[in-house]
């Protein structure tokens, strides 16, 4: 996917005055966050992070031994394991398995990495015609292949009137307006795909050592239908979505609706091992794994290890003022919110996602509901430190720091800067308790207003303390 | 170029620290962990099973009646085709198509099912009380597609195999089964989709109703 964060700012600007998209977020942002308030209700919520903090971890810190046995089990029991290092080695493998069963048409199940690697494009120019299945995603994709704006929920951006239009356009029926009507249509309209495709793509939410399974979470039953119905099934998924074993899956299936959606299970729930047996009556005959790197490797045994425990169940997204306020297409590439503001630059280069470690209040909200217990804002604030250490910061910016650093090195002069400083904040207020417009940095009271000093500086006010 | 999966492990051992003595004991440690197969923190589990498995089925929106025996069961999916004015024909796991159907009035065929077809009737291998879940498991004489494709899917589930959580239905299939089949399926309630405004709709690419006749005495 072509990757567009280095527009942040202008983007999250038009979409903080996009008031139709404000009204779609508030409904979005109430439903995710009460929903999850409510499933998590009936677990011991802070025991089954910790469990699932765990269980990730231990993946992560023998992940090759993990990989090593989870090909060796896949393997025997008929799949096969092959190694991606970035989206152009996705595309090819996948070409390239597309051309030896000779499959004109592939229908997709949600797959984050396909995006990562715009595998859509590749199967088009490689002669086969990609379906994505999953109604979010399908939208999109007729939709001239549109990002999508949330990784769980990729059409959050869009009305049902949008909808409505774009059916109506592409399917040339009667225009629906009822959304049960509406997804009725989109049912029909890909249940002939998901009979006729010779292959099924899906993402894999976890792949299992103990057994060389693939554990697969879906609500449409779409998911289902790819690894079901067509002769070959492809898998493409992160090397770090591996875990030891079953008991582990029933943990973090505990942890991960809960997070995502609010549902204290999924609708389905799939772990599939190996190809169709011999006496069976459905089931892939073909069956492979593509284990991506595509950045990942690169974040072990360094500073931003933590974020390979990412299970992408969404809830720091659905918690995040900022991402509440901007939505998805703002953050410029496939993963938006605060796992994306991590993710975003460590896969794309810190020097093409610049903005996007600060946008962030450091509310840490998105630290308290992570279900993996990743430390996103201090992981933000790291990258934050490698910009100013890389010298990726503006000449303005820096020279401030440096000012700024150098006063606070001269206490007298650093009190009369402040004594000054306050003065003029509480005249720029014109006796009120706002700034509407910031002297010296007009940009920062574009969307917001400044408040205003209470009074004096802290060192006047300890200075004039009663003595005892 | 060098192999895309040596040099993806190779770099994964170099950032880990990988030597030859912590490659041992690493080798131990992923050995005693699946060993161990530790489970996590879960709720506390209620006393009546079939209870919690018949309130949490019909909290995510199944439909449940209780029959006592096997034999009943046929009866009982009549009355319920009747009710929502369904079509009397049906495709059923193979191994109940030795019920009396057609004493029930219905056309029952055991095969997979197609695009076509409107009601599956599908036995489970177990039932998940903790959160409502139908588990079934793909073979020779219980395709995957029957419980997937048609709008109604109407699953007979004995009492006697509702487990506590998921934790017994995974030992309960390596007890029974040895390795997992190829798929196994855990369902919980019809198929649903709130991608268009996060409005929930129910019946998505699958099912649009999931009946239970869970069987007492079974």
């Amino acid at each position: 996917m072509q990757i567009r964060s280095m527009h942040f700012k202008a983007r999250a600007g038009a979409a903080a005055a996009d008031r139709a998209l404000q009204s779609k977020l508030a409904t979005a942002k109430g439903l995710f966050v009460d929903g999850r308030r409510r499933a998590v209700a009936d677990i011991d919520l802070e025991a089954t992070r910790e469990a699932s903090r765990a269980i990730r971890n231990r993946a992560v810190e023998n992940l090759d031994l993990w990989l090593e046995r989870f090909e060796q089990e896949a393997t025997r029991r008929g799949g096969q394991v092959l190694w991606a290092r970035d989206g152009a080695e996705i595309c090819r493998l996948v070409a390239d398995i597309a051309r030896r069963h000779g499959v004109k048409k592939a229908i997709k199940s949600k797959s984050m990495l396909s995006e990562e690697a715009g595998l859509n494009a590749a199967l088009e120019a490689a002669g086969v015609q990609p379906v994505e299945t999953d109604l979010g995603e399908y939208i999109l994709q007729i939709n001239d292949n549109e990002p999508p704006s949330h990784i769980i929920a990729p059409v959050i951006h869009k009305t049902k009137e949008e909808v409505a239009d774009l059916f109506a356009r592409v399917h040339g029926k009667p225009r629906k307006t009822e959304i049960g009507e509406m997804t009725r249509e989109a049912r029909e309209m890909l249940r002939t795909h998901f009979l006729s495709a010779d292959m099924g793509i899906s993402g894999g939410n976890f792949l299992v050592a103990e057994t060389g399974s693939v554990a697969l979470v879906t609500n449409e039953g779409n998911g289902r239908m790819v690894t079901t119905l067509p002769k070959v099934h492809v898998v493409i998924t992160g090397v770090e979505k591996v875990v030891p074993t079953l008991e582990d899956l029933a943990t973090l299936m505990r942890i991960l609706p809960r997070s995502a959606t609010g549902q204290s299970i999924s609708n389905y729930f799939s772990v599939l091992t190996g190809v169709k047996r011999p006496e069976d009556t459905d089931g892939p005959e073909h069956l492979y794994f593509i284990l991506v790197d595509n950045g990942r490797v690169d974040l072990l045994g360094g500073d931003f290890q933590d974020m390979l425990r990412c299970i992408r169940c969404a809830a720091c997204m659905n918690h995040c003022p900022v991402y509440q306020t901007i939505g998805g297409h703002a953050y410029g590439w496939v993963y938006p919110g605060p796992m994306g503001s991590v993710l975003t630059p460590l896969f794309v280069g810190i020097e093409n996602a610049l903005d996007l470690p600060h946008a962030a209040t450091m509310c840490n909200q998105c630290g308290v509901v992570c279900p993996v217990k990743i430390p996103l804002p201090e992981l933000m604030r790291k990258l934050r430190e490698q910009q100013v250490e890389r010298r990726l910061r503006p000449w303005g910016e820096r020279t401030a720091l440096g000012l700024w650093a150098w006063l606070a090195r001269h206490p007298s002069l650093y009190a009369l800067v402040a004594k000054l400083g306050v003065r003029y904040l509480n005249w720029l207020a014109e006796g009120g308790d706002r700034i509407r417009v910031m002297g010296v940095a007009p940009s920062w009271t574009d969307g917001r207003d400044f408040p205003a000093p209470e009074g004096r500086t802290f060192r006047e006010l300890y200075a004039k303390r009663p003595k005892t | 170029m060098q192999d895309s999966r040596e040099d993806i492990l190779s770099r994964i051992r170099r950032r880990l620290g990988r030597t030859a003595e912590n490659a041992t004991t690493g080798r131990a440690e992923i050995e005693a962990c699946l060993g161990r197969r530790e489970q996590g923190p879960r709720p506390a589990a209620e006393a009546d099973r079939v209870a919690r498995f018949c309130a949490r089925s019909e909290a995510l929106s199944s439909t449940v009646e209780e029959v006592a025996r096997r034999e009943d069961a046929p009866a009982a999916v009549a009355r319920y085709i009747a009710a929502h004015d369904l079509p009397r024909a049906a495709v059923a796991w193979r191994q109940l198509v030795g019920l009396d159907w057609s004493g029930a009035g219905l056309q029952v065929a055991g095969r997979a099912a197609n695009g076509d077809d409107l009601i599956g009737i599908t036995g489970v291998f177990c039932a998940v009380a903790e959160t409502g879940t139908l588990l079934v498991l793909s073979g020779p004489d219980t395709p995957a597609t029957a419980s997937l494709l048609p709008e109604t899917h109407i699953a007979l589930v004995p009492a006697s195999r509702i487990v506590p959580g998921m934790e017994e239905a995974f030992t309960l299939i390596r007890a029974e089964c040895g390795a997992l089949p190829r798929a196994v399926n855990f369902i919980s309630g019809p198929s649903r989709t709130g991608d268009i405004e996060q409005t929930l709709v129910l019946g998505a690419h699958g099912p649009y109703r999931v009946h239970i006749v869970l069987l007492r005495d079974c």
